[in-house]
């Protein structure tokens, strides 16, 4: 974990927490929150690990006892209940996930089922997983119980019966806790702890025991993928970290480990960044400094020619092997974007002119070289780019900048980078910003949607009135219910969106399609292009008849992306949403806002689109909302409906 | 590192693993003259030791172990190794 900064003084930093939160005054506990969650964005022993996480555990069980009020939790953490299923001992693997999860400030509630228990939990209503309702519930199993029965001399085709019995088990208990509390699924891959038994030509027997967990996890994998179960691939961690990274024997036989506890802080890393991607707090944003971080040397000083970039040296290769993961990266869906200090014109030249650089301009989505000082740089950054800073990754090889950074801005991902370029690509690829749970056709184009959002703000700038900048977009919109291809993306959007969302319910893909099929509700998509280029989709909203209020179709969710805020898509959505509801005989659409530390931005949104409060706000803020149908004049805007295609 | 190093070290190994802020094993400590020592935060006192001295304990003797000081000369006899 080494983009994890050493902590200075853990045990004086540790003896501080404690205090604030043993003091018990209000206004030293949010503090005491911060320091916690501070703490844990530092490369941790497992001992020291081991003692934080029993401080965040003090901290969260105040919370739930009343002793501090739960308002005093600081905006922006939220609360995730996690079970563990596991046939081998998995209680020492909580401390590495929460504290993992605090750092994504993420609160895990964890729950360790039976061991070797997993079909009774998963499936008996009484057990004590089925009691707990996870929210996302985690299979730790090891291949000899699948596999270990297997006979040395079965057939390809035996093989895969056996592994196939015992796969269709395994679904059956996801399913079950699936349907009873609408869990999300994480299913842990299958480590190969087998010593060769034949040597190189076990991989030419179909049942030697290396090549039956090969045949496992490669069905187990396309099982997952085909029931939307998502999968911690340790099978991967242990190729790349080696087997006794993650495994020792001593411990198993002692304790029946499957994951060593010198694993812990890496397993409960990985299993984190898993939980925040489903949650959408992976980062969006990769922002690059330029001048020994993307080529050696300084543009400024040395020159188009005398910089070290491309073939012909190791150094030189290894700049070119980051701007081509970062390329990558970019294709993937994550936007780029510069900070560098450096005079404007020089610092673009080499993104113009070198025939070496593998990034491009119109690569990045924003471009900022100045001598201001970086943090205040990277908020025009987010701003600009319409995302939170706790979206944004800074790569920078400046040990100052960094601290810099990191005392300014605690929310900026701000990797601790080697002094080896050679090993820039790992430190980024290894510190799993941007973990990702699917990728839609949104991810694949929005590299190119965030210069056309550049260009577009490059735009408005220029033309004074905002009304003839809208006008002069040639903006359409294609609106209707979600169809089967949509609701993957619908899915997305309402658990990455935490700005313009009414309500922040989140909603799995199997309940997003359960609505879209729901006679009574309702699924609507909205996606919008203009003169710059296609936006694809970028709002939806999920409307249900509540029980009791006939003739009223409730906004359970309204989510839009941020990429096109200001661009009256509200209003002219509104327009369709009515027209929709009136179709199914609605008289009247209600609605809500429920604040959140993210979604001010919308506070307003009802009152704005001609909706009467419906209640005054109740204790946690929420106000309720209400249109009547009939009197509805529908919006003007710049934006046409274009024919569904 | 003699006795006194090795215990010193334990000592504050045991009690960042149990919550303590202060801790003083002896040569003759034994597990059950220590609240809260049961086996599964023996076996994360084992793993810890192991991890900070760079040692690794045969699991014949993290099982034969009677007392903190037989795990003070396990561990002398593995650095001398």
């Amino acid at each position: 974990m080494q983009w994890l900064p050493e902590a200075a003084d853990f045990r004086q930093a540790l003896r501080g927490v404690r205090q604030a939160l043993d003091s018990g005054a209000p206004d030293e506990v949010p503090d005491a929150w911060q320091q916690l969650q501070a703490l844990s964005q530092h490369r941790l022993g497992y001992l020291e690990l081991l003692q934080l996480d029993r401080l965040l555990c003090n901290a969260v069980g105040r919370i739930s006892a009343g002793t501090v009020p739960s308002s005093s939790v600081p905006a922006g953490f939220s609360t995730l209940r996690l079970a563990l299923l596991a046939s081998c001992t998995a209680d020492h693997l909580l401390p590495g996930i929460r504290v993992a999860a605090l750092r994504r400030r993420l609160l895990v509630q964890g729950h360790v089922g039976q061991f070797g228990q997993v079909r009774q939990e998963a499936r008996d209503p009484r057990s004590g997983v089925r009691q707990f309702a996870p929210q996302v519930a985690l299979f730790c199993l090891q291949a000899r119980e699948a596999v270990g029965a297997i006979d040395l001399d079965a057939t390809q085709s035996q093989v895969d019966e056996a592994i196939d019995r015992f796969l269709e088990d395994l679904r059956q208990s996801w399913r079950a806790l699936r349907e009873a509390h609408g869990t999300s699924i994480v299913q842990q891959n299958f480590l190969d702890t087998e010593p060769p038994l034949f040597g190189n030509f076990d991989a030419g027997m179909p049942a030697s025991p290396r090549a039956l967990v090969r045949r496992l996890n490669q069905r187990l994998t396309e099982l997952a993928g085909s029931e939307g179960v998502t999968l911690l691939d340790l099978d991967a961690a242990s190729a790349r970290d080696g087997l006794g990274a993650w495994f020792d024997t001593g411990r198993w036989l002692q304790a029946r480990m499957e994951i060593s506890p010198a694993a812990v802080p890496a397993y409960g890393e990985q299993l984190a960044r898993m939980l925040a991607a489903l949650r959408g707090l992976s980062r969006k944003c990769l922002v690059l400094d330029l001048d020994n971080t993307l080529w050696g040397g300084v543009i400024g000083d040395d020159g188009l020619e005398g910089i070290v970039l491309g073939q012909g040296h190791a150094a030189g290769e290894a700049y070119l092997a980051l701007q081509r993961y970062v390329k990558l990266l970019a294709r993937r869906g994550v936007i780029l974007a510069v900070c560098s200090k450096n005079e404007p014109a020089n610092a673009e030249q080499p993104f113009l002119q070198h025939p070496d650089m593998i990034l491009k301009r119109e690569d990045i989505a924003c471009f900022v070289a100045n001598w201001e000082p970086k943090a205040g740089n990277l908020q025009r950054i987010a701003q600009e780019l319409n995302i939170g800073l706790d979206s944004l990754v800074l790569l920078d090889d400046n040990p100052v900048e960094r601290a810099h950074v990191r005392q300014e801005l605690p929310m900026v991902a701000v990797p601790e980078l080697p002094a080896d370029p050679a090993l820039y690509v790992n430190c980024l690829a290894g510190a799993g910003y941007f973990e990702a749970v699917g990728l839609t056709a949104e991810d694949l184009q929005r590299s190119s949607q965030y210069a056309e959002l550049a260009a577009r703000n490059a735009a408005l700038r220029a033309s004074v009135d905002a009304s003839d900048f809208l006008a002069g977009l040639d903006m359409r919109m294609q609106a209707g219910p979600a169809g089967a291809v949509d609701l993957p993306r619908v899915a997305q959007l309402i658990n990455k969106t935490n700005q313009f969302n009414l309500t922040t319910r989140r909603h799995t893909l199997e309940s997003v399609s359960a609505f879209a099929s729901d006679e009574s509700a309702l699924v609507l998509q909205f996606r919008l292009r203009d003169r710059f280029g296609d936006d694809g989709l970028v709002s939806a909203m999920i409307l249900v008849s509540r029980s009791g209020e006939a003739g009223t179709l409730d906004i359970d969710t309204w989510v839009m992306s941020c990429r096109v805020f200001g661009r009256q898509l509200e209003h002219a959505a509104l327009n369709v949403a009515v027209a929709a509801a009136k179709a199914r005989g609605a008289r009247r659409l209600s609605g809500s806002y429920i604040p959140t530390a993210k979604n001010g931005v919308v506070k307003d949104l009802f009152a704005e689109l001609g909706f009467e409060a419906a209640s005054p706000p109740d204790a946690a803020g929420t106000t309720r909302w209400s249109l009547e149908l009939a009197h509805y004049r529908p919006h003007i805007t710049q934006i046409a409906e274009a024919a569904a295609s | 590192m003699t006795d006194q190093e090795l215990l010193e070290r334990f000592s504050r190994i045991l009690a960042d693993l149990l919550g303590e802020d202060h801790l003083e094993l002896a040569m003759n400590t034994r597990r059950a003259d220590v609240p809260n020592w049961d086996s599964f935060s023996y076996i994360n006192f084992i793993a810890a030791v192991e991890m900070e001295l760079g040692i690794r304990f045969g699991i014949a003797d993290v099982e034969s172990f009677e007392d903190v000081g037989a795990i003070v000369r396990g561990a002398q006899r593995l650095q001398a190794g």
